[in-house]
């Protein structure tokens, strides 16, 4: 199929985009929303599994009050209301992903509500207002086997391991947002990553996007100014910040094609394919969705305590949109010079290698410069280049140590990414500390006046300018190693003439 | 005026996965209708002073400390599932559904 889309300048000349994010997060607790089975990672299938989380006949669940605790801390993190007495709800659908045929979540009565969370787009501030944030289950995982590609499609049965069934789970909906006209998919991207920052400044999750325990979903709808917003579609799959914004504009894309040709949208899931970067339809929503919620009969409602929720908010850690601008200013660093820290996600890494004893001009290039570059050039992420915010605060003070230069020092850091240990280590284990030993210098620089006799005249008449090719002579034979003033000073005292 | 429709026990027995004839969906929506009519009865005598209620129990905030209790072993997980294969349960095979969540 080759369809012409149009080219996402004219989309959003023509069409005003609204969207809507919803996020799941994986709370970070011990044990499941509604039993004590582990949460840890990695067990054979169904090894943390009871019959709470298995649904059988005369199990009964009960709320996990770190759980709860973790939900009021994001709801206020949030700038939420929280709720003074509400209640859980089951969503009924078949589906072997939940053994109970329903999913125990939070319906007409949220635990928080109407917050907001400010995010900064291209150094410009937006408000994301925040509909709700619930509490409900994780579902477990299902295996498609007898197809031709793992999937559901062609699959003959399905095998199911329940160990992430019921692990607690926290729903983040923020209320449309309309106006961001060509900046949907930065708005989105914004959101999400300011969101993951305040979620890890809490300490309820690991906040991975890759292994899911922080999932996106995307609302997109298109509307012609001044008309009624459009129909809506729903993005799944979503899995990294990059994605967010790259879900966007192509469904964004996607939609004004349809409407384009004199199509209409339908309300749908939608899939996200990492490889292509398009989206392809899921199931259609207008006959599918009817989950009959019902208060949950087996847990009692949830009425948090004002006092307890006083000393959460008052114990709530300093949050990175305020504790960025507080480092920026100690750093002494321009709106700009903030900012491209921010685009790289390098501001972590800066903070830690400062506090390991260097200072922040010096963090900063490290992490900005030869890192960065490394860290585009792999495509990976700049936290897991390989190099550690000790290793590069070690390395910048062997260069203010003068035992390396900047140049040695870029080489040591390759080694250090490359896994070969401290770079103090690798310094002596590699011989690139600078040559400080002056007899070894002197020798190398009569050395390199021998081999350049005519070189050498000029500069005795006064050519100094010439000594350059000297210095070189003595850098190629000290392996580059010498520090390149010495070598000059040295050179000019051998032949006599002044600096 | 019937409080409930055959169309509406069609709607229920295909969402609940049942499978139901014709002449067992015109049994069914009379009997549920007598049912429900019976349970409407109730709201006849609702004040506005009494809150709808959803628990038997006037309980609030039954949480539970987040310490880690002892899992079934899988062969007593698995022991009751009508099928098994790779320590997992093993259900036929589902298509056009979606995942909750």
């Amino acid at each position: 199929m080759t369809t012409t889309l149009p080219a996402y300048d004219e989309v959003v000349a023509r069409y005003e985009p609204v969207i809507g994010l919803e996020t799941h997060v994986e709370l970070g607790t011990n044990t499941k929303m509604f039993c004590g089975c582990p949460t840890d990672f990695g067990g054979a299938p169904n090894t943390r599994v009871c019959p709470v989380c298995l649904g059988l006949p005369g199990s009964l669940p009960v709320a996990n009050r770190a759980a709860v605790e973790a939900t009021i801390r994001i709801g206020l993190a949030l700038n939420c209301s929280i709720a003074q007495w509400c209640r859980f709800a089951r969503k009924n659908y078949y589906y072997p992903d939940m053994p109970k045929n329903y999913q125990i979540s939070q319906y007409d009565e949220p635990l928080c509500v109407d917050g907001y969370l400010d995010v900064e787009v291209n150094g410009e501030p937006v408000r994301i207002s925040i509909e709700r944030v619930h509490m409900e289950e994780d579902t477990g995982k299902t295996l498609h086997v007898g197809g031709a590609t793992g999937r559901i499609h062609g699959a003959t049965e399905s095998l199911v391991d329940y160990n992430r069934a019921g692990i607690p789970l926290v729903e983040i909906v923020t209320k449309p947002i309309p106006g961001a006209g060509a900046m949907a998919p930065e708005v989105a991207r914004a959101y999400v990553t300011e969101l993951r920052d305040v979620l890890r400044s809490l300490g309820v999750s690991d906040v991975r996007m890759e292994e899911g325990s922080l999932r996106c979903d995307v609302n997109t709808s298109l509307n012609l100014p001044g008309e009624q917003w459009g129909t809506r579609t729903e993005t799944k799959n979503v899995n990294s910040l990059r994605s967010v914004e790259r879900a966007v504009r192509s469904e964004i894309i996607r939609q004004a094609s349809v409407l384009g040709a004199g199509g209409r949208i339908i309300q749908e899931t939608r899939h996200f394919h990492e490889d292509t970067g398009d989206t392809t339809s899921g199931r259609s929503k207008e006959t599918a969705t009817d989950y009959r919620y019902f208060p949950e009969p087996d847990l009692v409602p949830v009425a948090p305590d004002p006092t307890w929720v006083a000393e959460l908010k008052a114990a709530l850690p300093e949050l990175p949109r305020l504790h960025r601008r507080r480092l920026q200013q100690e750093w002494g660093l321009s709106d700009l010079d903030m900012q491209s820290i921010l685009n790289a996600g390098a501001v972590e890494l800066i903070e830690a290698t400062i506090a390991a004893g260097t200072t922040p001009t010096a963090a900063r290039k490290w992490w900005l410069g030869e890192l960065s570059r490394r860290a585009n050039e792999t495509g990976a992420e700049l936290a897991d280049i390989g190099a550690t915010p000790k290793q590069v605060a070690e390395l910048q003070g062997l260069v203010d140590a003068g035992k390396l230069t900047d140049k040695l020092a870029r080489t040591v850091l390759e080694h250090v990414v490359a896994g070969e240990g401290s770079p103090a280590k690798i310094m002596v284990d590699r011989k690139l500390e600078v040559v400080s030993d002056t007899g070894a210098l002197t020798a190398a620089v009569d050395e390199a006046i021998a081999a350049n006799p005519a070189i050498a005249d000029k500069v005795r008449g006064g050519k100094v300018a010439a000594a350059g090719a000297l210095v070189g002579a003595v850098m190629k034979t000290t392996r580059g190693q010498a520090d390149a003033k010495t070598v000059r000073e040295l050179i000019l005292e051998r032949l006599g003439v002044q600096g | 005026m019937a409080a409930i429709s055959r169309e509406e026990v069609a709607h229920l027995a295909r969402l609940s996965r049942l499978a139901v004839t014709e002449e067992e969906l015109a049994t069914l929506a009379g009997q549920l209708d007598v049912i429900l009519q019976a349970v409407a009865q109730v709201g006849e005598v609702t004040a506005a002073d009494i809150p709808p209620t959803s628990h038997s129990v006037p309980l609030t905030n039954v949480l539970r400390d987040d310490v880690v209790a002892s899992c079934l072993t899988p062969q007593e997980a698995l022991s009751g599932a009508p099928d098994a294969a790779e320590q997992r349960f093993r259900v036929p095979r589902i298509l056009d559904e979606d995942v909750a969540s």
